[in-house]
């Protein structure tokens, strides 16, 4: 998601230097008014916004907020807040260490963007905006009121370059254009943040706490939206209220606790991830929850082979067929040559095992060659073993795979005397099939995590890194490239593996059409790349993050249809166009491609 | 920086003084037709800082890639310590040869720390288990690297800067990181591409004396130099490569005044070139007129 969308391009007077807001509105009555407005906004969102409840949500209702409102309520409230906040109101400041400014403006853009939205949706829907009851007309005018009051927030205007004056006229208006840009970007452009008061241990653990509870709100709420409009409309806001509480320097704030206390924030991070099924009242969305994280472990591994040592790899879905393939052909299915049924930690090791030795066996011809040739050769034996799985039918090769009909029945796991396949209770808490696999992947993901975390920081971790930024240099430092590089793919597809395992019980078959390069349903190596470049290379949470949203947004809008395809394209040029280094960016990375901006000169250690 | 040249706490890679550590025969490299080097010899001694100058193009990059196993000589062979060096630079490395290179060849989006840790690679055993599963040998061993690339970033004057990116450093310090990077390998022979190529006069001669400070440690410099004052100042021995072949070896005052050195870099003289009366003559003419003209020349700065 990018913060730069079209923000309303009002004609501002070129008064270099003067510190006026976007919209000629004096300061304080523009404060007083995005404050305003946002209250009003929350006021309205109590009203009933249209008679009929034909549109989905049911926001007929006077005194309760229905679907799209509640978001409005959120985005309002955000706009109140950061309003009060700039006031200097005492016991809010803490909400804007970085200066409020930039963060009222998004906020009131995210209410307002929700608000129209949803109008728009509701007259597209219902048939014009005479459908609308005065509660939506208050909501769109208290949303607009509370924007065009927030952008008359003074801010530092960036001065003109002067042009020449013998540029044709097209020049003039590509340079007045860029100028434009950069004007609005001021405009929602961060303060520098005051330095954290010294906050009691135990303080900053409940902080992180919060925003970990915070977290889970968020992303259940997201995977729980039940309609179109809601999930665009949960976007939105999402993306907005996470841009202004970042322009309000919380996010670093938080980012910084974070890193310091490194392992609570993990094992904080899992517990709200393993409290995820006992959220849920059925097991509708824990599926898309463990499907969620099997793609997002299989892309934190990939990061290992793409984040840290820079090995380009297409191919890499083939190896969590590899642990798929091996893990179903020992899981006692009748569709299976071999009559065997291992217990789960068998065939998970085996899994991981087998994909290793495919891992060195496809490593060892191709890792001798560089960046696009790499990338070429691994795109080419992701397909090999596709094909190969295809054919070992019985008709055209030995009879192992099964061909396209896959290997299906595979049976639920069972560990323990603990199955898999059927619901139990805990406290009065309904735990189904899908939510016992999620939580099993769980765990998957946990040793993953250690796995990256562990071996980035070591003396491996840096060889890897060191292939990455100059691999003669590399090498003339004694590092034997090609092993290193061999371990990488090896440990990745280990991995890969290991993750197959467990996709192959959750999914019941394995068919080769699973593992493609491209496919409309991740993971494929494709969407798998895609994971990693667009969450942020080389960290942790980046890959988990990208994957997620990757998983959510196609499964969420249906409406998109055969256009899936196409969005996700241009959502990704867009994002490698504003923000090259992810959504969560590693720091080196960051550095990387803002040489110039407020980069620190310092990396911490947990930069990395 | 640290000009500490009592040699208690030599490198492990050290040897005893007048033993040979490098030992060149023959060295021939040809790319196609072309002859970059051809069947020179160089030997340096333990405690020696031997230079190799030559006009651009003479083929000394070339010759140090040879050494250093980025390229595989078409004839003859490089001894160190009397063992033939395998043919991967990696390997060369970890028999005892560090280079540094000619263009600046830092991790740049890695720490100052982490490039002189990387140097630690082929000192150290810890493999990837042994990163997973954390033992205590894992920790000890991080914490002696960690140690010992503190104190080469003390003794290059870069440990203050233990957590900057290396591509936020000046120049003159990024050389320097590279050189702390190249010895945390525990070289005994040190081959330095250009090491004050771009530095103004002050941070040569901070280079020269951390170069002696490094010879003090027992560890064997090779220096390719266009500076030649550095050179001469620096260098017990100098060889000088042209056109691929060694033209002169021995030291400063015999290379200084060999006459084909200097017309290998200047060009012979020709048929008629002025002699030294019409040069003194000209010369004062030239006196003459920069004594009338308060600044001649800077009428174009303005």
């Amino acid at each position: 998601m990018t913060t730069q969308t079209t923000t309303p391009q009002t004609p501002a007077k070129d008064t270099a230097g003067a510190n006026t807001g976007l919209v000629a509105i004096p300061p304080h009555i523009g404060r007083a008014l995005a404050t305003g407005g946002g209250v009003l906004t929350v006021v309205s969102a109590f009203l009933a916004w249209t008679w009929t409840s034909a549109f989905p949500g049911d926001l007929t209702v006077y005194g309760y907020p229905g679907g799209l409102q509640v978001l409005v309520l959120i985005g309002g409230a955000l706009t109140a807040l950061f309003g009060l906040a700039s006031y200097g109101v005492k016991g809010l400041r803490w909400l804007a260490p970085a200066g409020a400014d930039s963060a009222i403006k998004l906020a009131a853009l995210a209410a307002f963007a929700t608000t129209w939205y949803t109008i728009a949706a509701m007259s597209a829907q219902l048939g014009g905006l005479a459908n609308l009851e005065p509660g939506g007309w208050i909501a769109g005018i208290a949303t607009l009121t509370a924007l065009l009051g927030a952008l008359s927030l003074p801010f530092e205007r960036p001065a003109p370059d002067p042009f020449d004056p013998d540029d044709s006229s097209w020049e003039q208006f590509r340079h007045k254009a860029r100028h434009q840009r950069t004007v609005v970007k001021a405009a929602f452009a961060a303060g520098t943040s005051k330095p954290a008061r010294e906050l009691p241990a135990f303080a900053e653990i409940l902080v992180i706490v919060a925003a970990l509870t915070l977290g889970l709100i968020v992303f259940t709420y997201g995977i729980g939206t039940e309609y179109d409009e809601l999930f665009v409309g949960f976007l939105v806001t999402a993306g907005f209220g996470f841009a202004a509480a970042a322009k309000a320097g919380l996010v670093n704030r938080v980012s910084a606790l974070t890193s310091k206390h490194r392992t609570v924030t993990m094992v904080g991070a899992f517990a709200a991830a393993a409290a995820f099924p006992f959220t849920q009242s059925d097991d509708q969305y824990a599926t898309i929850g463990v499907y969620i994280l099997i793609f997002a472990t299989v892309a934190l591994g990939l990061n290992i082979v793409v984040g840290l040592a820079g090995l380009l790899d297409l191919g890499y879905v083939a190896f969590l067929g590899v642990g798929a393939y091996t893990a179903a052909m020992v899981s006692g299915s009748p569709s299976s040559p071999f009559d065997l049924q291992l217990p789960f930690w068998a065939s998970a090791l085996l899994g991981a095992a087998v994909a290793m030795v495919f891992g060195v066996l496809i490593g060892a011809p191709t890792l001798r060659l560089r960046g696009d040739y790499l990338a070429i050769v691994t795109l080419g034996f992701g397909e090999i073993f596709r094909i190969t799985v295809l054919n070992m039918d019985g008709t055209s090769g030995p009879d192992i795979t099964n061909g396209s009909n896959g290997i299906s029945s595979i049976p639920n796991l069972n560990i323990l005397g603990f199955d898999f396949g059927q619901e139990h209770s805990f406290g009065g808490f309904t735990i189904a099939r899908f939510a016992n696999y999620f939580l099993l992947m769980l765990l998957i993901t946990l040793v993953v995590v250690v796995v990256f975390r562990r071996s980035s920081d070591s003396r491996i971790g840096r060889a890897w890194i060191a292939i990455r930024e100059d691999e003669t240099a590399a090498l003339a430092m004694g590092i034997n490239g090609f092993r290193v590089k061999l371990i990488a793919f090896a440990l990745g597809a280990a991995l890969a593996g290991l993750a197959g395992s467990v996709q192959a019980h959750v999914t019941y078959t394995v068919t080769p059409e699973q593992y493609q390069f491209a496919h409309v349903v991740p993971p494929n190596s494709a969407f798998l790349l895609a994971a990693v470049v667009l969450g942020g290379m080389g960290t942790i949470s980046g890959p988990l993050v990208g994957a997620a949203l990757l998983y959510l947004i196609p499964a969420k809008l249906q409406f998109l249809g055969d256009y899936q395809l196409f969005a996700f394209g241009l959502a990704l040029v867009l994002l490698m166009r504003f923000r090259p280094e992810g959504l969560i960016p590693n720091r080196r990375r960051q550095l990387e491609f803002h040489e110039e901006a407020e980069a620190p000169t310092v990396l911490s250690k947990a930069g990395a | 920086m640290t000009t500490d040249t009592t040699t208690k706490d030599a490198a492990p890679g050290a040897t005893a003084p007048g033993e040979t550590v490098l030992d060149a025969r023959g060295v021939t490299m040809r790319f196609g037709g072309l002859t970059a080097v051809n069947n020179v010899d160089l030997t340096v001694n333990s405690g020696e800082i031997v230079g190799l100058i030559g006009p651009n193009g003479a083929g000394k990059t070339t010759f140090f890639n040879c050494l250093t196993g980025l390229y595989i000589p078409t004839e003859g062979e490089v001894r160190y310590k009397g063992q033939v060096l395998p043919p991967k630079s990696f390997k060369v490395t970890a028999a005892g040869v560090a280079r540094t290179f000619q263009n600046i060849r830092l991790f740049a989006n890695m720490t100052v720390l982490e490039n002189v840790l990387v140097g630690r690679h082929t000192r150290t055993k810890e493999g990837l288990w042994s990163a997973l599963l954390r033992g205590p040998g894992f920790h000890r061993a991080e914490r002696a690297s960690r140690e010992r690339a503190m104190e080469l970033l003390a003794f290059v004057g870069l440990d203050a800067k233990a957590e900057h990116l290396a591509r936020n450093l000046p120049y003159g310090e990024q050389r320097k990181l590279e050189i702390a990077r190249a010895l945390a390998s525990e070289p005994g022979l040190l081959l330095l591409d250009e090491p004050t190529a771009g530095m103004n006069p002050q941070e040569t001669r901070a280079t020269e004396e951390l170069v002696f400070a490094i010879r003090d440690k027992g560890i064997a410099v090779l220096v390719i130099e266009h500076d030649m004052r550095f050179i001469f100042n620096l260098c017990d021995r100098v060889a000088v490569l042209v056109q691929g072949e060694k033209l002169v070896e021995g030291d400063s005052a015999t290379v200084q005044g060999d006459e084909r050195v200097v017309a290998a870099y200047l060009g012979e003289p020709f048929e008629d070139a002025p002699g030294s009366e019409e040069i003194a003559e000209v010369e004062a003419a030239e006196a003459q007129a920069a004594a009338t003209d308060s600044a001649p020349g800077k009428e174009n700065d303005r």
